[in-house]
């Protein structure tokens, strides 16, 4: 990390993730060594026990997100960061924290897959695995910075949704974003706002699953107080497990619910040329960067190109999709994998607009001139 | 006063467990420990993982946290390394410890960090129908081993010696009290600590094997027993069959979050 003055340093992706979450409060990391993840974890190793937290690098992935399930459970918070192997490994895990409603972040730095894959190269490969990696219905919320000013800013954000809904969320970087040096401007601390989960009050009667009052209920930490029972079974408000057919449906519900219904608040785009485009493109994280340069370079030869930037993966943006699938002739989706993304578009659409993928999943980023061709060749269909 | 009822979610029960297990009489047990070490219910954290062992979690009246099938370890690590205060006992079995969690139980005995952990040794996967397990003795039939289980199995108790845990006890629910004694000191160790405790599984082990009833098994253990010096003039032979029981293992080791807590404070 290089510094420019306090608050102005020239650092990586994942350098600065791991500035953001010290900043955001985060006092617990447990993680494995992953490529090219790993330098969330060495910069927290180094700066977390400065702060009175807690750095571990534990067996396996499986036990990195155990443990940073348990430290949340205390009211500490906690995260990991991996690669897409370790990812898989934590799936079960993720879901468990879906289920109990226990805050925590995990970043994942995509490389390209599947199995070993590519350790040092660029994928978009796990976005569908952010959506469904864990089993069961579920609802996931995932973001994907495209610089690295952006991952400090949706670093913390990262955390304040999951507080905010307790749930775990998930930050997809790729080799690319992490690994990139860029300028960022630290905030100072009263520039970024931070949400903590909602706290109980009334100690006699605390239910931990309780929806009466709200979608998000009350998370007492362990060893205030509030003694009650955690587990990954299909459970009531009191939190014990339950075969209820009613009580499993209100759950499962609810769960979906306090996503959905908040996807406003959730999901964030940003419009780059996009008002008077006719020619849209539909991209996120490193994809983005080079989908932003090749609009510039079709707006210097008069082509009406632009481009809706996804922030938010998960919740889907569905509603800003559409909106512009009325303007638009067509929509192109460059991505660093098959089409994972495309695939989402083409449902959000609905055939209204045609969706015209451009994929690369050999290792190498997509330059801004392939993108540039592909609005040349399709201007004009 | 000690009374059973203040530790205990009545509400919670009839107990999952068959008639004949051995699992209620290790609850009995430690809960007689925790009393006895005063500790308050605020302050104890119980974390389990799947399977029969691990239903216990909901009965008693602490922090409980029943998690996913063998990251039991792994949840109470983040909780100790979190807020070292609390005082974190696992409650965990043979399948969950020692096939699925295996790793975790080993790297947490060799980190040394404070945790209790209580491992029911039924030799069998009982909560699934009882199909082979790490600890089932070879021969011994089990749902997935139908004509005998062909494997060599683990010595858990071996496992956590080796792996460095400075507390190893091993115990049988025969035996009550000697039980409650090993899991008072496991929980007075500043450690790692592990108590494994042979209980028995008539549903499921025990019937397909021709091993009788609860009280048949019991008597067994009660019979088979042999301390660790009476082992000592045994040859290998002639322990096959038995159960060693005893303390051993009983070391001071530095423990991981108070060498990481010296950390924090030279940063100070």
């Amino acid at each position: 990390m290089n510094k420019i003055s306090d608050n102005v340093k020239i650092l990586s992706g994942n350098e600065a993730c791991a500035h953001a979450a010290l900043a955001v409060g985060v006092r617990f990391f447990a993680g494995y060594p992953i490529t090219p993840s790993s330098e969330i974890a060495e910069v927290l190793a180094n700066e977390l026990p400065k702060y009175d937290g807690v750095f571990i690098q534990m067996e396996d992935e499986l036990a990195s997100i155990g443990a940073i399930i348990g430290a949340s459970l205390t009211g500490v918070k906690a995260m990991t960061a991996t690669s897409g192997p370790g990812f898989s490994l934590m799936q079960e895990n993720i879901g468990f924290a879906i289920m109990a409603e226990i805050p925590c972040v995990i970043v994942n730095v995509m490389r390209g897959g599947p199995s070993t894959g590519l350790p040092t190269l660029p994928s978009q490969g796990d976005v569908m695995q952010a959506r469904w990696g864990t089993h069961g219905d579920h609802q996931s919320i995932a973001l994907a910075p495209f610089s690295v000013r952006e991952v400090f800013e949706m670093t913390v954000r990262a955390f304040n949704l999951s507080e905010k809904y307790r749930t775990p969320v998930i930050l997809l970087l790729d080799e690319i974003i992490g690994h990139v040096n860029e300028k960022v401007v630290f905030p100072s601390e009263n520039e970024f706002e931070i949400i903590n989960r909602p706290k109980p009050k009334d100690k006699d009667n605390y239910l931990p699953y309780d929806e009466t009052v709200s979608d998000i209920p009350a998370m007492a930490n362990f060893g205030t107080g509030y003694r009650y029972h955690v587990t990954g079974l299909a459970h009531d408000e009191t939190g014990f497990p339950t075969n209820n057919g009613e009580k499993i449906n209100q759950l499962l519900q609810r769960l979906e619910r306090k996503i959905i219904k908040h996807t406003e608040d959730i999901v964030q785009v940003e419009e780059f040329h996009l008002s008077d485009a006719e020619i849209g493109i539909i991209a996120y994280g490193s994809a983005a960067r080079s989908a932003r340069h090749a609009v510039k370079l079709a707006r210097e030869l008069g082509l009406k190109a632009g481009m809706l930037r996804l922030k938010t993966i998960w919740p889907f943006a569905e509603k800003q999709i559409q909106d512009f699938s009325d303007k638009v002739k067509i929509w192109i989706v460059p991505e660093l994998n098959m089409g994972q993304i495309a695939h989402e578009v083409e449902w959000a659409v609905r055939g209204k607009v045609n969706v015209v993928k451009y994929n690369k999943v050999n290792g190498e980023p997509i330059n801004p001139h392939e993108i540039l061709e592909c609005i040349k060749e399709n201007a004009h269909v | 006063m000690f009374e059973y009822d203040y530790y205990l979610r009545k509400s919670k029960m009839p107990l999952i467990w068959c008639p004949g297990c051995g699992d209620g009489i290790i609850l009995k047990s430690l809960i007689r420990a925790v009393h006895k070490n005063g500790f308050t219910k605020d302050n104890v954290v119980m974390v389990s993982g799947i399977g029969c062992s691990s239903r216990l979690t909901g009965y008693v009246d602490f922090n409980t946290l029943h998690t996913t099938h063998g990251r039991a370890i792994t949840y109470a690590t983040g909780i100790k390394l979190a807020k070292p205060h609390l005082n974190v006992i696992v409650v965990t079995g043979d399948g969950d410890a020692t096939s699925i969690g295996g790793n975790h139980y080993i790297h947490a005995a060799r980190r040394n960090i404070d945790l209790t952990v209580l491992l029911f040794n039924n030799q069998i996967y009982g909560m699934t129908g009882g199909q082979v397990s790490p600890t089932t003795p070879s021969g011994k039939k089990a749902t997935t081993a139908p004509y005998g289980s062909s494997e060599n199995i683990f010595n858990i108790s071996g496992l956590a010696i080796a792996a460095g845990a400075p507390f190893v006890a091993r115990s049988t629910v025969a035996n009550p009290v000697q039980m409650e004694r090993y899991i008072n000191k496991a929980l007075q160790k500043k450690g790692f600590s592990v108590v494994e405790i042979m209980t028995p599984c008539p549903t499921t082990f025990g019937r397909r094997n021709k091993l009788g009833a609860g009280v048949d098994m019991l008597k067994w253990q009660k019979e088979n027993s042999v301390s660790i010096k009476s082992a000592e003039k045994l040859s290998p032979l002639e322990l096959d069959e038995k159960i060693v029981t005893g303390i051993f293992v009983d070391i001071e080791k530095p423990e991981c979050r108070t060498e990481y807590q010296k950390v924090i404070d030279q940063l100070k």
